[in-house]
């Protein structure tokens, strides 16, 4: 097949058109705002479109080079195979470094023009500087796809066939899910960035227009981001075969810090749209974020820290890092510049109001990302100063975040309960003392579970206080409702939540992250875990659950052989249903890939994996491992998912508006609220 | 615009920066691998490409490790899926020939491939000057504590590991390896 012509160059020549044009464009823009020329501004926007359109052509060769097995272009060679299925083929655009980084450019390039497209008609400068920030991170990504990360290099001679892509990127639904997810969500940061960025370079930074139009963004892509996270964790789940989700990898705390500070983003803009504080923490936050999005990508893609998720490198670390010092150093030479126009107006009027409670949640959130953050980073810091080898592993993590978690969790009964500005003492009463209620139930259930951990009892507790608190809010807002409109509840609660979206899709947002405690915290204190090597016939309890072997089995598929394993799941005498562990064997891989089963309840979960067998089927060795709680965490997941669906949408009858629209909606009602 | 706060803010970023370069030119991936030094794992694997002569075997023939005692090893893991196999595939071939003669023998290891696809490959490339062997089920490939192909290794002539490479080789790297090994190899004078 010799059609590397055409993909090849089709790929390749996309992505050199796209330079000029991105160069264009971070020229037009501080030109145009000099020289105050319109078409100038015009042509930059124009070269945003340009730039999406030249990208997804590139993209679009890469997905036909892959469906066609064209093995002449580079990344095909090294991820295709002819017997991998269709759906994984497609996929693996995102399974290996050169594909990710092209998937990562075209994600950035269509957030870049519905940013520029939806905001066309604003006027000032902020939209001209967002676009040349957003041209120029392009223009990164440009490089390394036409440097380092080429994924349309010519192979010549042409193989007949390829390796298949990582085999743990081709046994689960979720690879199609949780990558690009993640990067709707790490990529979708660098919006915000270039709104903060222009800001400060049109000194509209003073102004809390463009706060409301970065919160947007924000939430949107905070909500990517949180699926991706717990999309993440569930596919680690289903796959890994080790029963856990969570493991403080490299990787999942790259991903995890910029969430920390997306969040406290999202709390504290807040309050400087109600109180004019935080000017230059918020700026700070924001750009904080894209930092920690770019070193997450750094640390996973250079090699520089050894994971399960590292991808294959070679001199892409250096243009990483050169990336990062160009934006670190440019961002901080911006922001402390222009810090003293950042100084605060307003001032905190109590320690009994709303915004104090902000101000502890940015505390806890920042010292949580910075806990992580050293731990991540401690292993090169101690290589670098001592010279040592060095892991930091979950018991570092997990004491120093369970602490934090727990006051957070708190703080988010706290929050919602108290006003703005100052609380009356009466006020305290009526909304703090009732919560009181709901901790104390929780905890009685975490007892009755039989949790004994210290931190496990605290999370329950402090999660009934918390679900009771904002449970609360809805639950007055919708009293006053029946009164002032006679409606009934469930009219007067979706009326409620419909009049002021942004705040009750952050209370939606707090129920999945309640759910999310509680799965975490029942599971991790409560999990119980027996393994057996079993004849056919044999039987395995774990809490309160028998399995039975049936017999163990094997087949061939055209991508790999597969030996499983068919157990009956008994309670009591009964058979409730059957199981298949599998393990999975492919051609270029040495290890076997697990594909552990898993019988969901609404309380919990029985968790099989085939550990070993006898080829000829005698005998399997098998896992089982009850895990209270755990599907609770991907409900979870979803519920603050909805809810950031439910406070990113604009509200009333305009259901597809700009986000300049949607700010002046919100703002609007903020006001009268 | 506060270019003394800024150049103040700027230098925080150096501390950050360093740290990362310096991550950088440490490589996490190299785990010591405990063989050098210790006996090469055993093998005895069938031939599937004859190899040029005049280092050619016949097809069918079996390489035992233990019958090359005296001799510098160069075991090739390789496979025909593999992209940077490529890169070191006419370099290999090159330095081989240059031992014609020496007691040198050098193997390539089909890892996690079939021989066809390696047959067709080897023709592709323009041939290869020393045999190759099949490694069914990565028996030895596992032996050797594979991670990944390409990887090399250089069996003295005592019969141990001197030397693993991992990732494509550079012709001169090897040749001062083999070289040296066989300065130093006391069995060797006189022989050949």
């Amino acid at each position: 097949m010799n059609s590397w012509m055409i993909n090849g160059l089709v790929g390749h020549g996309a992505l050199l058109v796209s330079l000029p044009f991105i160069a264009l464009g971070l020229i037009a823009v501080p030109t145009g705002l000099r020289r105050s020329r319109p078409d100038f501004i015009a042509i930059a926007y124009g070269s945003v479109y340009a730039n999406f359109f030249l990208v997804t052509a590139s993209a679009i060769a890469m997905v036909i080079a892959l469906v066609t097995h064209d093995f002449s272009v580079s990344y095909v060679a090294q991820v295709g195979s002819r017997a991998t299925p269709l759906f994984y083929t497609i996929i693996s655009l995102w399974g290996a470094l050169e594909g990710s980084i092209l998937f990562w450019a075209w994600v950035l390039a269509l957030y870049s023009f519905l940013v520029v497209w939806l905001n066309r008609e604003r006027p000032g400068t902020l939209v001209p500087y967002a676009a040349m920030v957003l041209l120029g991170v392009s223009l990164f990504f440009a490089i390394l796809l036409l440097g380092p990360a080429d994924p349309f290099k010519a192979v010549f001679p042409v193989p007949t066939d390829g390796p298949g892509p990582n085999p743990l990127l081709q046994n689960h639904i979720l690879m199609a899910v949780h990558p690009p997810l993640l990067y709707l969500g790490y990529v979708g940061m660098s919006v915000p960035f270039a709104f903060a960025v222009g800001a400060l370079l049109s000194g509209e930074s003073d102004s809390n227009d463009w706060i409301r139009l970065t919160r947007n963004w924000t939430v949107l892509t905070w909500g990517f981001l949180s699926a991706a996270i717990i999309a993440g964790m569930w596919w680690s789940y289903e796959v890994l075969g080790w029963g856990g989700y969570w493991a403080w990898d490299p990787v999942e705390n790259a991903s995890f810090l910029p969430w920390l500070t997306a969040t406290a983003f999202l709390h504290s803009a807040m309050v400087q749209e109600r109180r004019s504080m935080l000017r230059l923490w918020n700026i700070n936050l924001v750009v904080g974020t894209f930092v920690l999005t770019i070193l997450g990508t750094f640390l996973t893609r250079s090699g520089i820290i050894s994971s399960v998720h590292a991808f294959t490198t070679g001199t892409i670390g250096y243009y990483f890092l050169a990336f990062i010092a160009v934006v670190l150093i440019s961002t901080l030479v911006l922001v402390a510049g222009s810090s003293e126009r950042l100084r605060t107006t307003g001032h905190l009027d109590s320690a009994a109001s709303r915004e104090t409670v902000f101000l502890f949640n940015n505390l806890f959130l920042t010292a949580f990302m910075l806990t992580v953050l050293v731990g991540t980073l401690f292993p090169l810091v101690a290589e670098a100063v001592r010279g040592v080898k060095v892991s930091v592993g979950a018991p570092f993590f997990n004491r120093m975040s369970l602490p934090i978690i727990a006051a957070l969790l708190f703080l988010m009964g706290v929050g919602p309960a108290l006003p703005w500005k100052s609380a009356s003492r009466a006020e305290l009463r009526t909304k703090l003392v009732p919560p009181s209620v709901g901790a104390a139930v929780l905890t009685a259930i975490a007892l009755m579970m039989g949790i004994r951990s210290f931190y496990g009892i605290v999370v329950f507790a402090f999660v009934g206080y918390s679900a009771a608190a904002n449970a609360l809010e809805f639950f007055i807002g919708a009293r006053a409702r029946r009164g002032a409109h006679g409606e009934g509840w469930i009219t007067a609660l979706l009326r409620l939540i419909a009049a002021n979206r942004r705040r009750h899709g952050g209370y939606i947002a707090h129920f999945g992250v309640f759910f999310v405690a509680l799965g975490i915290a029942a599971s991790s204190s409560l999990r119980t875990e027996r393994e057996a090597t079993l004849k056919p016939g044999e039987t395995l309890s774990v809490s309160g659950y028998t399995v039975r072997l049936k017999q163990v089995w094997g087949r061939e598929e055209v991508q790999r052989s597969v030996v499983g394993a068919t157990l009956e799941v008994l309670v009591g005498d009964n058979v409730v249903g059957t199981l298949e562990p599998r393990m999975n064997f492919y051609p270029m891989s040495q290890q076997p890939v697990p594909t552990p089963e898993v019988r969901s309840g609404m309380f919990g979960d029985l968790y099989l994996n085939l550990m070993a067998f006898r080829p000829d089927g005698s005998n399997a060795t098998v896992k089982a491992i009850y895990e209270p709680l755990v599907p609770w965490i991907w409900f979870g997941g979803g519920v603050v998912v909805f809810g950031a669906v439910v406070g990113a949408f604009p509200t009333g009858r305009r259901r597809v508006a700009a986000p300049a629209v949607v700010a002046a909606t919100v703002g609007r009602q903020d006001t009268a609220a | 615009m506060n270019w003394r706060r800024s150049a103040i803010a700027a230098c925080f970023a150096l501390p950050v920066v360093g740290l990362l370069f310096y991550g950088l030119r440490q490589d996490p991936s190299v785990i010591p691998s405990p063989l050098p030094g210790k006996p090469a794992p055993p093998f005895a694997l069938e031939i599937f490409a004859p190899g040029q002569p005049p280092l050619n075997r016949p097809v069918g023939d079996t390489i035992r490790l233990a019958s090359l005692r005296g001799q510098v090893v160069v075991l090739n893991f390789w496979a025909s899926w593999c992209l940077s196999c490529r890169d070191e595939h006419a370099t290999l071939s090159t330095v081989a020939r240059r031992y014609v003669g020496k007691p040198v023998q050098f193997v390539g290891s089909l890892y996690q491939d079939r021989a066809d696809a390696g047959t067709a490959w080897i023709a592709q490339m323009g041939g290869q000057s020393y045999p190759s062997v099949q490694d069914p089920n990565a028996r030895t490939a596992i032996d050797y504590g594979l991670y990944g192909v390409p990887e090399t290794f250089i069996v003295s002539p005592d019969g141990r590991i001197a030397r693993k490479i991992t990732g494509p080789v550079d012709a001169s790297v090897v040749a001062h390896i083999v070289d040296s090994l066989l300065a130093t190899s006391p069995s060797n004078k006189g022989t050949q």
